[in-house]
């Protein structure tokens, strides 16, 4: 095999989110046993109040996004962070049940990745 | 694809472009990377199209590339740009041609702030005056020299001894026009066709036979920019750029790619080479890459001058592919020969400023 | 003898306000440049915010305004229009000559000329429609692709030629947000199985029931909702749209391909009304609609004397706005001629 020359740079990888190509599994069984995700409109009153929000970099509206549009990674590994403590769902003013979505959001992890959370 | 639908936006941008008595302006590095293109560009105007070209042995770089990547104030460019100025006035032209696509974006940019800011305008006066002794007027007329053979390419068309089409099976070629940012992204009041849809390269090709490609990443910067590409670790970014418009075109087969900027043929064809050798992909057909030529090689090629004449032995990816799907005549031998005969250059002893 | 009032422009605000003139006693005259009344009403199918039929709100008009003593005069537009004591004077261009007491102008609103948005390839590349363009489709009860085939993948944009520099219209069309989620949902009845996308700016949903719309269309008919604005579009080798959007709430820019691209256009003053307002010497503001006297209690009442307007002629506003406005336009008229 011909060797590599050495250019000094490598190509930047794009960051653009590919709709087509992201694996949306984990968002359509959130959607199948929890409809209110439908609802969402990323609003952020859930943020807003969140417990581990206030200290992590857990952003649950981002995470809401993220799944929905299939970028899992971030969401994989922050959803362990919640606290399950329920001050998202007071706020919500769709009605989203919020807490639910996390924890189908871990099963549903669980489910494909086989990632225990 | 609807034609009428471009043709309509095509109409509404419209420019002046000067008839003759052009003042040319050089680049400061097409000479390095497309040796032929400007000498090429010369004798077509001067000896096919028979106008009045004239260069000014004292004029300089417009510093366009160094105000770009944060070298040379805005201030000091504009006074090298009226010390331009002056030496047209000086020869006595007011039709400026500028042979780079980010000196022409320069040119229009000083133009424009100097027509709503005018005492910036009486400031750089003063100052040419203090520094060079020099007075300048400002020129009626601003085309790029792709402006000027867009307007001439009925008349190059007509001289042509090749058409852009397969010499078998008279199918047109088929072309990706890529146009310099500078050239319609700023002022798109400036470019022929505007910034979304420009025609100034379609309507050559069109004429001299061949056919455009659209492709969604028409619009996409080659990456060149200066100030990112100048630190070698930023290449990346450049890179990922051109590979993003490869990467887009390739579906569509096209045979070669027309541009009218001095960094961007520089980048789609050596960058072919340097994605082959970190990715092992090529994006032409069987194997090959796609050719990269700038206008004045096309123009060259369709009259009948000599490839190695033009220069095109310089480029990364090879042309023959192209030369010989049009059937144009070229002896393999000769390619990088150099025993050709060199004019003796006239030495000129200009120390004024 | 009863007063003359000629109402220009026979659309739904000047229908409506032909028939409440007409109860009132007066004598009408409603002038219509087209060869049919209605107006825009004539190019959408269902209304929001009940997808309710757009033909049952054409009956009504018809019904008041096609009543004895309302002269009806189509393909006709005015060429004159002139002051003289407390009279006005029209001159039509076809040569017809006639006075009137006092005036009410409903000259109405164009659809923005999507090809201006030269991005978004409407004219260029197939597929490639308008709100208008998607009603005539649910009026033949098709959606197809130019080739026949039916889409599946269908993207909607708001602000096309609204609240937009580059235009040079800076105001918001008000309707368009519920127009595109009518239209959304309206597609899912089509096509159950199709994904539909709409890329907005700002969800504007102000009208009565329009919020529960856009409840109803994410929570029935799955439509998705991107905020961002799509800044191009393309077309890739099979002929599918490649649109570029920021997903401003995921922070990042998203590559999707589309079969088809709904433009939602903006509403405009009209070339009529434009046409209007110079032989009768009418103000015009900024967004180039008329300028009423007063934004509160004169949004009837033009800067001449004897000339009112009704409807979309000074700014965008729903069918039912319109209906009220222009009841509100006779009432003003009434006052008007009362005290002469």
């Amino acid at each position: 095999m011909k060797k590599m020359e050495k250019f000094g740079f490598v190509i930047s990888k794009g960051r653009q989110i590919d709709y087509e190509s992201n694996d949306r599994r984990i968002a359509e069984y959130i959607y199948k046993r929890e409809p209110s995700f439908r609802l969402c409109i990323e609003c952020g009153g859930c943020s807003a109040t969140c417990t581990t929000g206030n200290f992590t970099g857990f952003s649950l509206r981002e995470l809401h996004i993220l799944i929905k549009r299939g970028e899992n990674d971030k969401a994989r590994h922050d959803i362990k962070k919640c606290m399950l403590c329920g001050k998202c769902t007071l706020v919500c003013p769709r009605g989203v049940n919020t807490r639910n979505i996390v924890v189908l959001a871990r099963q549903a992890f669980q489910n494909y990745d086989n990632y225990a959370i | 694809m609807n034609i009428e639908g471009k043709k309509a936006i095509w109409n509404d941008y419209q420019k002046e472009i000067a008839d003759d008595n052009y003042f040319y302006v050089r680049s400061c590095v097409r000479q390095n990377f497309f040796p032929g293109s400007e000498t090429a560009f010369l004798k077509i105007m001067r000896d096919e199209l028979g106008k009045d070209v004239y260069e000014h042995p004292c004029h300089t770089t417009c510093t366009g590339i160094g105000y770009h990547s944060d070298i040379v104030p805005l201030e000091t460019t504009m006074t090298v740009v009226a010390r331009q100025f002056a030496l047209m006035t000086e020869a006595g032209y007011k039709n400026l041609l500028p042979s780079c696509i980010t000196s022409f974006g320069l040119y229009t940019e000083i133009l424009d702030t100097w027509h709503h800011f005018p005492e910036v305008e009486e400031k750089i006066r003063k100052q040419l005056k203090k520094a060079t002794g020099r007075e300048f007027l400002k020129p009626e007329n601003l085309a790029h020299a792709s402006d000027v053979f867009y307007k001439f390419r009925k008349e190059i068309g007509a001289k042509a001894k090749y058409r852009l089409v397969h010499k078998n099976t008279g199918e047109p070629l088929k072309v990706v026009d890529h146009i310099g940012c500078h050239y319609a992204k700023m002022f798109p009041s400036k470019g022929v066709g505007g910034a979304e849809y420009p025609y100034v390269l379609t309507g050559m090709i069109e004429e001299w036979g061949g056919q455009i490609i659209d492709y969604p990443e028409r619009r996409h910067c080659c990456g060149f920019g200066f100030r990112q590409y100048l630190v070698q670790a930023n290449r990346g970014f450049s890179i990922a750029c051109s590979k993003e418009k490869f990467e887009s075109m390739k579906p569509f087969k096209p045979d070669m790619i027309i541009t009218n900027c001095p960094g961007c043929p520089m980048f789609l064809d050596r960058w072919q080479y340097v994605i082959n050798e970190m990715e092992g992909k090529r994006y032409g057909q069987n194997g090959e890459g796609i050719p990269v030529f700038t206008y004045e090689e096309v123009a060259g090629l369709v009259l009948g001058y000599d490839p190695w004449d033009l220069g095109l032995q310089m480029h990364q990816t090879d042309c023959e592919p192209v030369l010989d799907k049009i059937g144009i005549e070229y002896n393999p031998e000769e390619k990088f020969s150099t025993n050709k005969i060199v004019e003796d250059v006239k030495i000129h002893n200009y120390v004024n400023v | 003898m009863s007063k003359h009032v000629v109402v220009i422009g026979g659309g739904v605000a000047g229908m409506e306000a032909a028939g409440q003139l007409s109860k009132c006693g007066f004598e009408v005259t409603l002038i219509e440049k087209e060869n049919k009344t209605g107006g825009n009403i004539n190019n959408w199918y269902k209304l929001f915010p009940d997808r309710r039929d757009s033909s049952e709100v054409k009956e009504y008009l018809d019904m008041i305004s096609q009543k004895n003593g309302i002269k009806l005069l189509t393909e006709t537009t005015i060429e004159k229009l002139n002051r003289h004591c407390d009279r006005f004077s029209i001159t039509t261009d076809k040569g017809t000559e006639m006075t009137a007491d006092a005036i009410i102008v409903a000259t109405g609103f164009d659809l923005f000329k999507s090809s201006r948005k030269e991005e978004y390839g409407y004219g260029i590349y197939d597929n490639v429609i308008t709100s208008a363009g998607l009603e005539e489709m649910f009026r033949n009860g098709k959606i197809s692709l130019t080739n026949g085939k039916i889409p599946s993948a269908i993207g909607i944009v708001h602000c096309v030629g609204s609240r937009d520099e580059k235009v040079g219209n800076l105001y918001c069309s008000k309707l368009c947000c519920v127009t595109a989620v009518k239209q959304a949902i309206e597609i899912k009845e089509h096509i159950p199985e199709s994904k539909v996308f709409c890329f907005y700016m700002d969800m504007r949903m102000g009208g009565t029931h329009y919020e529960e719309l856009y409840r109803e269309a994410q929570e029935k008919w799955g439509v998705n909702f991107i905020r961002g604005k799509v800044s191009e579009a393309g077309e890739s080798i099979d002929n599918k749209l490649v649109i570029k959007v920021e997903d401003t709430l995921a922070g990042r820019p998203l590559k999707m391909e589309l079969d088809m691209l709904v433009l939602m256009a903006g509403m405009e003053m009209s070339e009529g009304g434009k046409k209007i307002a110079r032989i009768g010497g009418l103000n015009t503001g900024e967004n180039r609609f008329f300028s009423t006297s007063d934004h509160h209690y004169g949004s009837n009442i033009s800067n001449v004397k004897g000339i009112f307007y009704a409807g979309t002629c000074i700014g965008p506003m729903s069918i039912t706005d319109t209906i009220s406005h222009s009841r509100a336009a006779v009432s003003d008229v009434m006052d008007f001629l009362r005290d002469q």
